[in-house]
């Protein structure tokens, strides 16, 4: 028999009680439904500066001191917080002693208890019971190393409802995949809290169009899309979303959009997914790493 | 200078109000979303006493968090008007004055709002934390078992909004839902 002990390989296992990941889910829901995203309000107060609507504007800082609010009284920044989707990226020689789910459950659970959130996530989709819990999605990825990497998204359904998936034909222009992306946001209206950030996912299957797209939410809205399609199709995008004139809260003005975020993937010969995913102004997410 | 309304109120009080100008509502407001929607419908189709007499009131379309320890309220901003709108002409019928929400509405739902004189009012949406702040004292009227979506009084004071459908039928968004009606009942 091997003896794994005088194994290097087993040297290299990092160990990490489920206790310690449940303890950081929880303060990740805290903080991302009381700490709006640093990059968010970035774009709002630049948006606030180039804003000329009076309406607008005046939204715009209703926005801003919800946010200073939030921040200061503990308070969640919409009481809609959310079904939470968990992203978790776990390093191949990291060890979880324990039920990593459950360990994720239990933190949400804490974290929204504590920080007296709504729970607003029925367990049964036709018989809709009160919502006694907020149970998240949990999303894993093995990737190298020893690390951990913990990414909570509390999303609400105002902005989630007016997600749309499209199946393109594999032949289909861009300018088809701009019109339907633009049409989304123009049904989403005054509807789903504008300003708008506009996820968007481009290929792989349908189900996996749509994960990318909630998962372009992620990335920070000052950075720039490394691919330089991509970041031109998102310039491209931004500019005519800003020109529908739906304007923060649906009143009018040129803050339609902070940003537009495109993740892409490889697709089959036959088709061409893309899924819009568009999150509220109040978009919420914390990380952490263990 | 900005308009000043308070609830419950007149339908008179409402003409002087048009869409695009902001208003500071005080006064009672009752929270009511989907569920509680749904049920006092169904309780006026069946003949039934409302939990609340509709005449002259506000709603407010919302489902506040649970409330903090030394709070008087949690985060508590609308939520999205639309999914309210097949409810919404049997409760107007009912005398209903007043509605506060997010978002745009159904042909149809600006259609009752002028056939009875009501408003919609739109409300910062997604500033729940500085909603709060306006917010003076909170009593739980009706649907308890309903949680975050039961029918709470609230009594507010200057809490900023637009009015987004005015009592002609004035309406700030360009481009309403077309949607027909999903229910029989009001072909009124
Ligand atoms: S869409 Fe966003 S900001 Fe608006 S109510 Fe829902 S969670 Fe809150």
């Amino acid at each position: 028999m091997v003896s794994l002990k005088n194994d290097e390989e087993f040297q290299k296992i990092r160990i990490i009680p489920a206790r310690v990941i449940q303890q950081t889910v929880g303060n990740l829901c805290l903080q991302a439904n009381t700490l709006l995203r640093k990059d968010v309000i970035i774009a709002l107060n630049k948006a606030l500066a180039k804003e000329k609507n009076q309406r607008a504007r005046i939204c715009l800082k209703q926005i801003l001191d919800n946010a200073q609010i939030a921040r200061s009284e503990k308070l969640a920044i919409c009481q809609d917080t959310g079904l939470p989707s968990v992203f978790i990226e776990i390093g191949s020689n990291v060890h979880v002693d324990g039920n990593l789910y459950k360990a994720v459950s239990s933190g949400v659970m804490e974290g929204y208890r504590r920080g007296y959130f709504r729970d607003s996530v029925v367990i049964d989709p036709l018989e809709r019971a009160t919502p006694a819990s907020s149970i998240p999605l949990v999303h894993t990825e093995i990737t190298g190393g020893r690390r951990l990497h913990i990414i909570v998204l509390p999303k609400g359904f105002g902005c989630e409802n007016k997600t749309r998936l499209k199946m393109f034909l594999p032949t289909a222009s861009k300018e088809e995949i701009i019109a339907f992306i633009i049409e989304t946001v123009s049904c989403a209206g005054a509807d789903a809290c504008p300003p708008y950030i506009v996820g968007v996912g481009i290929g792989g299957t349908a189900d996996y169009a749509c994960f990318i797209a909630k998962k372009a939410l992620l990335r920070p809205l000052n950075h720039r899309n490394s691919d330089s399609v991509l970041a031109n199709l998102e310039d491209t995008l931004l500019k005519k979303i800003n020109r529908l004139g739906i304007g923060p809260m649906g009143l009018g003005g040129k803050t339609t959009a902070l940003a537009v975020k495109i993740e892409k993937a490889a697709t089959h010969i036959a088709g061409l997914p893309v899924c819009v995913n568009i999150s509220c102004h109040a978009l919420r997410s914390a990380e952490a790493d263990i | 200078m900005v308009k000043e309304l308070t609830t419950p109120t007149s339908k008179k009080s409402l003409e002087k109000l048009r869409a695009g100008e902001q208003v500071l509502l005080s006064g009672f407001i009752y929270t009511a979303r989907d569920q509680a929607h749904k049920r006092l419908y169904q309780m006026i189709l069946r003949g039934e006493k409302l939990p609340l007499v509709l005449e002259g009131q506000a709603i407010y379309y919302c489902g506040p968090t649970k409330t903090p320890k030394g709070k008087i309220i949690g985060s508590c901003g609308p939520t999205t008007s639309g999914r309210m709108d097949d409810f919404t002409p049997l409760l107007l019928r009912q005398g209903l004055a007043v509605m506060i929400g997010k978002g745009n509405r159904s042909e149809f739902v600006r259609k009752a709002i002028k056939e009875y004189k009501a408003v919609y009012l739109v409300a910062p949406a997604g500033c729940g934390a500085l909603l709060s702040t306006f917010v003076k004292e909170v009593s739980p009227i009706a649907f308890k078992d309903l949680g975050p979506e039961a029918i709470y009084r609230l009594k507010v004071e200057k809490m900023p909004l637009w009015v987004a459908i005015d009592s002609y039928a004035g309406t700030i968004f360009p481009k309403l839902n077309n949607r027909p009606k999903n229910n029989e009942e009001a072909t009124d």
